[in-house]
């Protein structure tokens, strides 16, 4: 494998990132919402957004893909790969992610839920200032290792087109017949991204359990 | 709230009027007819359950109740957000469990809900969070996070926290509970300093020493009802009830 076909997966690799932070953005901030929503007063939000994440927890990441790309071609929305493929993942991030937070929101003692009530901090200080801070940390891990999850599931995007790493890959291998030595180094260009971020979730884990703060 | 003139002290602060309160099925208040004037210092004691800390907990709708009403201030807690806005300005809280908030130093703790609700600027919110960290003797602490501190240490802070809303009363709810044995004392001083400043106060507490010092009546509560009612002096020589001398002869002997 020469210079030329490494460079042609690095590319690959390019997108690979392009796409999973476009997911984790954009399902980072729809995420915050459809935690906030579960965790609401309000029946109808917690009751919607249960609903959208048990269908985006219970598909395959693969066939949310096909139906924003394809599925919305047919009934005449035609959008773009890019598009459709930031709205994928975005949709699909949200729901994992707002799961997590929930997970976290609801494990911020109640006491200090209270206690900013108790000072007259209202809806949007008490999440801001007082719960938000302690979720999030609460979820650092288990959000880093979706992310993880998220730049592997990447590779999905290949069906609507994108050379992404892992086609990348296979058009390499298909070019010079050297699976092994193709697929070894997707997979080491994979490793590089994704071990040191499960490094730095585990660090933070053990940060946490040990931390004063 | 804020235009209450002063010279209407005479009226009572906080009144309950046949207060009753359920969970579910489980009455936890029955009846309650309370009447707080302002700087009385009011001391709940009973047994466990026996729902002293539902009641101070109606006052700032950290619980809300089923009948009756309560007023602060003349003014009905209960449907209305934003009295009930108002009466949480007004009245200061500190937990048995501090609920300092542990990602912001000691310091941020105080002034967030006076910059946020008060709309205070910064260096005033400050000033007064130095001033009244200072006065509860931990100003040296301000940098701090809650963890780094004694319980007795938090406790403290959490009594600066709800002061620099500049409450008009506070409501206490086993503030030393929580709390070892050495530290207990501190807050309790603590309290008394602030009693003695003629601050309105409700406290749930078993400390019959601090009901002893500082509260102008005693309030027994035993299964969601207001048993007995008397001055420390008369309460604690005569109790009237059964229920009442049981639960003393208990708790004296513990100490």
């Amino acid at each position: 494998m020469g210079l030329k076909e490494f460079l042609f997966l690095l590319r690959g690799l390019q997108w690979t990132v392009a796409l999973a932070a476009i997911g984790f953005i954009g399902g980072g901030i729809a995420g915050l919402f459809v935690a906030l929503a579960r965790t609401s007063a309000n029946k109808l939000l917690v009751a919607v957004t249960r609903g959208y994440i048990s269908v985006f927890q219970g598909t395959p990441l693969l066939m949310q893909l096909f139906v924003v790309y394809y599925g919305l071609a047919l009934v005449g929305l035609k959008l773009d790969a890019w598009v459709a493929v930031a709205i994928g993942f975005t949709l699909h991030a949200s729901a994992y992610l707002g799961e997590i937070w929930r997970g976290g929101i609801e494990a911020v003692p109640r006491g200090q839920t209270e206690a900013a009530l108790a000072l007259s901090l209202r809806y949007w200080s008490r999440t801001k200032d007082v719960v938000l801070p302690q979720a999030f940390k609460i979820s650092l891990p288990a959000t880093i290792g979706f992310l993880v999850q998220l730049i592997k599931g990447t590779s999905l995007a290949a069906i609507v087109g994108f050379t992404e790493l892992a086609r990348a890959g296979s058009i390499i291998s298909n070019q010079i017949f050297e699976p092994l030595v193709v697929f070894g180094i997707v997979g080491i260009l994979y490793f590089a991204i994704c071990w040191p971020l499960s490094l730095f979730g585990a660090h933070l884990e053990r940060q946490f359990a040990q931390g004063s703060r | 709230m804020n235009n209450a003139n002063p010279s209407t002290s005479a009226e009572p602060m906080i009144v309950f009027r046949h207060v009753e309160k359920w969970y579910g099925s489980f009455k936890a208040l029955t009846d309650i007819n309370l009447e707080v004037r302002t700087g009385e210092k009011i001391v709940l004691c009973g047994p466990s359950g026996s729902g002293k800390s539902t009641l101070i907990r109606c006052i700032n709708h950290l619980e809300p109740y089923q009948k009756g009403e309560l007023l602060v201030e003349g003014l009905k807690v209960g449907e209305d957000p934003k009295i009930i806005d108002a009466v949480r300005r007004e009245v200061g809280m500190v937990f048995q469990q501090f609920n300092l908030f542990p990602h912001m130093t000691v310091l941020e703790n105080c002034i967030l809900a006076p910059m946020r609700t008060r709309k205070t600027p910064r260096e005033a919110a400050v000033a007064t969070a130095r001033r009244l960290l200072d006065r509860v003797k931990i100003l040296d602490q301000a940098d701090k996070y809650p963890a780094q501190l004694s319980g007795g240490q938090q406790q403290r802070v959490a009594i600066a926290r709800a002061l620099c809303m500049e409450p008009k009363a506070m409501l206490f709810d086993e503030p030393t509970s929580a709390l070892d044995p050495e530290m207990v004392k501190e807050v309790l001083d603590t309290m008394i300093s602030l009693a003695e400043e003629g601050m309105t106060m409700i406290c749930v507490t078993h400390e019959m020493g601090f009901a002893r010092q500082v509260a102008d009546r005693v309030i027994f509560m035993a299964k969601g009802e207001i048993i007995e009612e008397a001055p420390p002096e008369q309460f604690f020589r005569n109790p009237q009830h059964k229920r009442t001398q049981q639960f003393l002869g208990e708790i004296l002997s513990r100490h």
